[in-house]
């Protein structure tokens, strides 16, 4: 036989979460590396502690205020969840909307891209307004709709690079509409969808911590670090920055989860070739 | 052969291109018969593609008729009357061989047992045993090929429309896919409508070949090949062989010419 | 051109229309979710454009004026911020590029400096360069160029590495130098990435701007605008509508510039407008 067979990636789970110790070894000891560097810098050159506190002063902090921080990262990360959900959801359907009818997108387009370059942050007050400044759907709110331009421009993006033989062979079965969305658009659009929620992931998290930033209840992270920030508490502060990035990394991480298991078909999933 | 009998029947089709105003097929009239294998050859731009894309209705004709298996080319497209295979595979990526394979079946809603036991047909029939949960990317590109064409015969129509399916493999894999396909064409027992621009792989495939000229795209003649069936590797070293590539390629000479006297 | 002229004016009048009916429904209704519409929540668009062309205050000079100043001032963090993140992420990924090891140790916190919320550190950022006597908008461009450089490094990197192995060849043939290598070929290749990762950082350096005015407590920008008149919100919302409304030109005027930047460097392939 002239042609030459890929070998088939085992489906094993250490080839599922990908890479070997080989790939992950030099993360963890730059990790080990980093902390410990900043430990006996910290240490060792008398670093004054509202500068930069050293790493076990902050997990001391941490494990001190361990409620009250928890507490607060989940007031903030239920406002990042629900908003992510909300605007991901709208920004699909749009993104839909938008394929079917293609003329109305094409037109549109350049406003969702325009628009996504509006610092939507700035609005933050504006909904704690609307919603009211204790009410979470104001954070919600904000992180809402600024999850939903990415998420919608990729989903578009997605739905609409579909090769013209792959829809060609859909007429040529006689389907229907529907069933090309179902059948073709949909599945090529699963990737691109998913690098839009990794980053709206991150911009949820941003959204809500700012938009308590403006003004919010007492049990939320972004005013716990501007209150610890206001009276100079830098290991406070680093200890609730320390609780939102760990959430940030957590949501992230459900994320991309989510994408290996739904695109476990994928080549770039699988240990192919992209 | 009359004429109900035909399984494609173009008459005097024509196709204007909107854009630049292009003419990319004048006045085609061609019948194909059952159980023929009719190659469309000629160099880029005379509209081969173009004229298999109007047979199975993806693009319509400016002007003419087409009929394909006795009704109009739009109502045998509803009737899923003929398979498809691109130059590339045109696999879905997210579907395993055998899902691929199962595509047009699950549009027909054939159901689930019916769907598996076809696709174990098709499988064997173009030796794939084994690569059923395979992913497309795993797979070489003659590999593709045959899940592609697997998929075309799935449903087992009977015309299979094919672009240039070879065209983009070596020359090795080429000539052991031209032979697989003509053992799957005796044994499905299907029309082929098959678009190439080698000469030779059209005379050893074909009962009859079409050679088009461009600008605009028309007819220059047809080939009728005489060589026996079935044919083999020896096929391609009888002298009868290679008079026939020869008569192609003198037509394939003479269209140009007469097209480079037209203005462009 | 003028098709797209009108394309632009149906937009505009349809947003405008949109906002308008809604409004007069939920006033007709007395809506009340999500929110409650009135003058407060939901002023009229024409008020909001008016109330640019007033004065800022008693005897003072019209909004607009003090308005266009903040966004100056804002522009030129953002501008520093781009300049200072995107080189940094330039350097970063040409230095990844170079070694497989030091991607595997640092791209993953690259990644995640990410989930950590700018907003967070940026009272610290303030304190340290404050400190060093550098002046106080410069560390609202650091904050910028931190959400700056994220996108460069990412999409430099993939173009970096986008080049045809075939390519790479040619140059092994010219026994070519890294650095030929590097200036010949990989930078031109990169070209098209960079450029989408530049539209993405210019929206994201003037966010990094104008919520780095926050925690520095600089009032010259739009952030300060915004959080002075976020505290008259209840007697005059117009004038924070006209400040975001502000704030989005600011944005959008960015992101073009990287669009018309794109299709004077770009000479080759028109790439999409995406």
């Amino acid at each position: 036989m002239s042609t030459t067979v890929v070998q088939p990636v085992p489906r094993s789970f250490g080839r599922m979460m990908g890479r070997g110790a080989r790939d992950w070894l030099p993360a963890v000891a730059i990790f080990v590396i980093g902390i410990a560097l900043w430990e006996g810098l910290v240490r060792g050159l008398h670093v004054q502690r509202f500068l930069l506190p050293a790493p076990s002063e902050i997990l001391n902090t941490f494990w001190d205020e361990r409620d009250t921080l928890v507490s607060a990262g989940l007031f903030t990360f239920k406002e990042a969840v629900g908003g992510f959900l909300i605007g991901s959801a709208f920004a699909v359907l749009v993104a839909l909307v938008l394929a079917r009818w293609r003329p109305l997108g094409n037109a549109l387009m350049p406003y969702a891209i325009a628009a996504n370059a509006v610092p939507i942050i700035a609005f933050a007050p504006i909904t704690n307004n609307w919603f009211g400044i204790l009410s979470p759907a104001s954070k919600m709110a904000i992180a809402a709709v600024i999850v939903f331009f990415p998420v919608m421009v990729n989903t578009l993006r997605g739905l609409t690079s579909v090769r013209p033989e792959s829809v060609e062979l859909m007429h040529s079965y006689a389907a229907r509409e529907r069933d090309i969305f179902r059948r073709v658009r949909i599945p090529t659009s699963l990737p691109y969808l998913f690098t839009g929620l990794k980053v709206a992931t991150v911009l949820a998290m941003i959204g809500a911590i700012v938009g308590d930033y403006f003004g919010g209840s007492q049990d939320a992270l972004g005013i716990q670090i501007r209150r610890s920030a206001g009276i100079f508490a830098f290991e406070e502060a680093w200890a609730a920055i320390f609780v939102a990035s760990v959430l940030g990394i957590a949501f992230y991480g459900a994320v991309a989860l989510a994408e290996r298991v739904v695109l476990s078909w994928h080549p770039s999933v699988r240990g192919g070739r992209e | 052969m009359n004429e109900q009998a035909a399984v494609v029947s173009l008459k005097s089709v024509t196709k204007d291109f909107q854009r630049g105003g292009v003419r990319a097929l004048q006045e085609i009239d061609l019948e194909v018969r059952p159980r023929e294998f009719i190659s469309l050859i000629g160099p880029s731009g005379c509209g081969k593609s173009t004229l298999l894309r109007i047979v199975g209705d993806l693009v319509p004709p400016t002007s003419g008729e087409v009929v394909v298996n006795g009704k109009q080319a739009h109502q045998a497209r509803l009737d899923r009357d003929y398979g498809i295979v691109f130059q590339d595979a045109v696999l879905y990526d997210w579907r395993t061989v055998a899902k691929n394979i199962a595509l047009p079946l699950e549009m027909l809603d054939w159901d689930r047992a019916r769907r598996s036991q076809r696709v174990r047909e098709m499988v064997e029939l173009v030796e794939l045993g084994g690569f059923e949960d395979h992913y497309p990317w795993q797979l070489s590109g003659g590999m593709q090929q045959r899940v592609s064409i697997a998929r075309a015969l799935a449903f087992d129509p009977p015309l299979l429309l094919m672009d240039e399916p070879f065209g983009a493999l070596d020359e090795m894999t080429r000539e052991r896919m031209n032979m697989e396909l003509l053992r799957i064409w005796q044994e499905s027992g299907s029309t082929i409508v098959f678009v190439t621009h080698s000469i030779a792989e059209a005379v050893f495939l074909s009962t009859r070949v079409v050679v088009m000229s461009p600008r605009p795209g028309r007819i220059t003649g047809i080939v009728d090949i005489d060589l026996p069936q079935p044919r083999n590797t020896d096929t391609r070293e009888q002298e009868r062989f290679f008079e026939l590539v020869t008569e192609v390629r003198e037509l394939l000479r003479t269209g140009d010419r007469s097209g480079e006297e037209l203005p462009a | 051109m003028l098709r797209r002229g009108l394309v632009f004016a149906a937009v505009l009048a349809g947003l405008w229309a949109l906002w308008e009916a809604y409004r007069a429904f939920g006033v007709a209704v007395s809506l009340t979710w999500p929110f409650e519409v009135n003058d407060r929540t939901m002023p009229h668009i024409h008020d909001m454009i008016g109330q640019l062309f007033e004065p800022s205050r008693r005897n003072g000079p019209l909004l607009i004026e003090v308005l266009g100043k903040a966004a100056l001032f804002t522009a030129k963090e953002a501008a520093v911020g781009f300049a200072l993140g995107a080189s940094v992420g330039f350097l970063i990924a040409v230095a990844l590029v170079h070694s497989t090891l030091l991607q595997r140790g640092l791209l993953p916190y690259i990644v995640a400096s990410q989930t950590i919320p700018i907003l967070a550190i940026a009272p610290m950022v303030v304190v340290w360069l404050g400190g060093r006597g550098l002046p106080g908008w410069f560390s609202v461009s650091v904050i910028a160029a931190y959400l700056t450089f994220f996108p460069v490094a990412i999409n430099a990197l993939r173009g970096l590495q986008s080049a045809d192995p075939r390519a790479h060849e040619l140059m092994s043939s010219y026994a070519a130098s890294r650095w030929t290598v590097l200036w010949k070929l990989r930078v031109p290749a990169s070209l098209p990435y960079l450029f989408s990762a530049f539209k993405i950082a210019a929206t994201a350096c003037v966010v990094g701007a104008i919520i780095g005015e926050l925690p520095a407590s600089i009032q010259d920008g739009l952030g300060g605008a915004i959080l002075n008149f976020n505290q008259y919100y209840a007697s005059s919302p117009e004038s924070l509508w006209a400040t975001n409304i502000i704030a989005a030109l600011l944005g959008i005027a960015f992101f073009l510039l990287i669009v018309v930047t794109e299709k004077l460097v770009v000479r080759r392939a028109p790439e999409h407008f995406v």
